[in-house]
């Protein structure tokens, strides 16, 4: 069988410039509703676009007009199958709200490893300096170096209000490094997932021991109230927050290793993506508010703020987190 | 819908329906001067930040520089998302270089690939010039990073597909081969795209050729052609074989042409 070529493309050039209009009125306006009819006219001109193309390949080395077919195929099959749900923005308080704490109850298996590393790293760390208090100056980084000096000096300092705290101004700025420093290290920590979830494992370990050591540190000098009222405010975020972290590292690990799926690699990303993303997404709203908090309230001490008041606050945030990701999205579910 | 590599830089998805699309996939190369293009948006878009909040400072350093932290950030993180998002997978750079981002699957990105992908750009990063992630994408089949298997994505490149134009003086007057359209019509189904291309270009440069070698080698395309698919006598009697080259390449090209000249 031969085509001829120019009675063809006469023939059907129309059919694709008509398909190529719509094609450009859609990503012109993708907020567009197309009319069952117009749905129906569109799905026709891509069939034939597409059977067009088979044809031009079968029966033509017409390289310029298969190229423009390919591209026209390939537009309108990508415009028919269409899979956004909805805008990038427009989608956000549906991921926050109700996503994210399913993707945080979905993720089992992910959320109990995670959590059981943070466990093991906290007792490591107190360990550690419970039995060699000088492995302090191996565990704390340098950024900790504050934290160099004795509980009882630092606990005498902060009360004594020697620690300048700024103006408001100051404490913004301080607050914004700090959330910016927590999210970068939250979605570095997701995404040593691509090592099979042993960088992910590895950061999740070393952030709770440093953690470990310090509470340890602190309980045993007997200023165990106020390491609470210091860190319970916005580490009651903060520290959830960094746990779900690891647990989308581990997620994106458990995807790449498959253990047990019979599905292929490519299957197994595609179906924890969203929840990635959930995951990650809901994190960086939760580091705000901690970064928020963390500047603005835990860096105050008696007599300025009492302890109490900050323990308390503490204890809601965690119980508001807690019934957040345990209730929160249950509807969608149950759908 | 399926997809596959089918060689080193080229990638094709089939629909459902049974047609193949072929595309070119982006080198790492090419990946990396659109990388370069974009690192140097971000920092120019960072200095712009930083230049206008220093006009701010004297209101209050402490706010402008709070500012700029929370601001940087978003540009550094948010540069790649938002522009992937908008512009259908394609950045500055991507653009200037004619890249996109394309899902595996040809269809449309949806947000978690194209978050995910670039989150994992600080893993691709490591240890600095994306040396993993280059690496990772050299020994890749569909040349992914990691952020793009991750995110089932492939960068594409749109190369400029129009057919090289035949030599202005080669615009054929009297084409012989027209009588015999079903032959034409034979013709242009049996000669592969490359090999016309390999016969427009030994036009344009015939005359970089010694008399004798160019005579050798458009006898052999000539016989070449006329092997692959005969024509009566009549069309080619008393034609070179130069000339019959360039009537065969009329007859191919004469449609590229007409629907180039249309548009």
């Amino acid at each position: 069988m031969i085509l001829d070529l120019e009675n063809f493309i006469d023939r059907e050039r129309p059919h694709w410039d008509a398909l190529d209009t719509q094609l450009k009125r859609l990503q012109d306006d993708s907020a567009k509703v197309l009319s069952f009819e117009e749905i129906q006219h569109l799905q026709y001109l891509y069939e034939r676009a597409s059977s067009d193309l088979t044809r031009m390949r079968t029966f033509s080395s017409e390289e310029h007009t298969i190229r423009y077919l390919e591209d026209l195929v390939g537009r309108a099959y990508s415009e028919i199958n269409e899979n956004r749900s909805a805008g990038l923005f427009k989608g956000i308080w549906t991921l926050i709200t109700e996503e994210f704490p399913q993707a945080f109850r979905d993720c089992r298996i992910a959320r109990r490893l995670s959590l059981t590393l943070f466990v093991v790293g906290i007792l490591f760390g107190a360990l550690s300096i419970l039995l060699d208090p000088m492995a302090k100056r191996v565990i704390l980084p340098e950024q900790f170096s504050h934290l160099a000096i004795t509980p009882e000096e630092r606990v005498a300092r902060e009360e004594k209000g020697e620690g300048n705290k700024g103006d408001i101004a100051e404490l913004a700025t301080f607050s914004t490094y700090l959330m910016t420093h927590n999210t970068r290290v939250s979605i570095y920590t997701m995404s040593l997932g691509v090592t099979w979830g042993v960088g992910t494992g590895i950061m999740a370990f070393y952030n709770s021991v440093i953690l470990g050591a310090i509470g340890a540190e602190y309980i045993s000098a007997g200023k165990a109230v106020f390491l609470l009222a210091w860190l319970l405010p916005h580490g009651s975020v903060e520290l959830p927050s960094l746990i779900i972290a690891s647990q989308a590292g581990l997620v994106l690990g458990g995807a790449l290793i498959g253990w047990g799926q019979p599905v292929t690699l490519r299957q197994r990303l595609r179906a924890v993506r969203r929840q990635l993303l959930a995951l990650i997404v809901g994190v960086g709203f939760l580091l705000i508010y901690a970064g928020l908090v963390e500047a603005f309230i835990s860096q105050f001490h008696e007599p300025v703020l009492p302890y109490w008041i900050k323990i308390t606050l503490g204890v809601v945030n965690l119980t508001l987190l807690t019934l957040f990701l345990t209730r929160a999205g249950q509807k969608k579910v149950s759908k | 819908m399926s997809a596959k590599a089918d060689n080193n830089l080229r990638f094709a998805i089939e629909t459902d329906e049974g047609v193949r699309i072929e595309y070119d996939l982006a080198s790492p190369v090419r990946r990396m001067l659109a990388i370069l293009v974009d690192l140097c948006c971000i920092s120019a878009l960072n200095s712009a930040i930083t230049t206008l909040l220093m006009l701010f400072a004297i209101i209050s350093s402490s706010t402008a520089s709070a500012l700029a932290i929370i601001l940087q950030f978003v540009v550094t993180i948010g540069y790649g998302i938002v522009l992937e998002w908008s512009w259908q997978g394609q950045t500055v750079g991507k653009r200037l270089l004619r890249l996109r981002v394309m899902d595996m699957n040809g269809r449309k990105l949806v947000p978690e690939q194209v978050v995910l992908r670039n989150l994992l750009r600080v893993i691709d990063m490591m240890p600095g010039v994306y040396l993993f992630g280059g690496t990772v994408a050299f020994l890749n089949r569909n040349a992914q990073r990691l952020g793009d298997i991750a995110a089932g994505t492939v960068v594409i490149w749109h190369r400029e597909r129009s057919m090289p134009a035949l030599p202005t003086d080669d615009l054929v007057k009297y084409n012989s081969l027209h009588h015999y359209p079903h032959l034409e019509a034979r013709l242009r189904q049996l000669l592969a795209p490359a090999e016309v291309d390999t016969l427009i270009h030994a036009l344009h440069r015939r005359k970089q050729l010694a008399p004798s070698e160019r005579i050798a080698l458009f006898d052999q395309f000539a016989n070449d052609l006329k092997h692959l698919c005969p024509f009566p006598i009549d069309a080619y009697e008393n034609v070179s074989s130069e000339q019959y080259v360039r009537n065969c390449l009329d007859s191919i090209t004469r449609q590229s042409r007409k629907m180039a000249a249309r548009k």
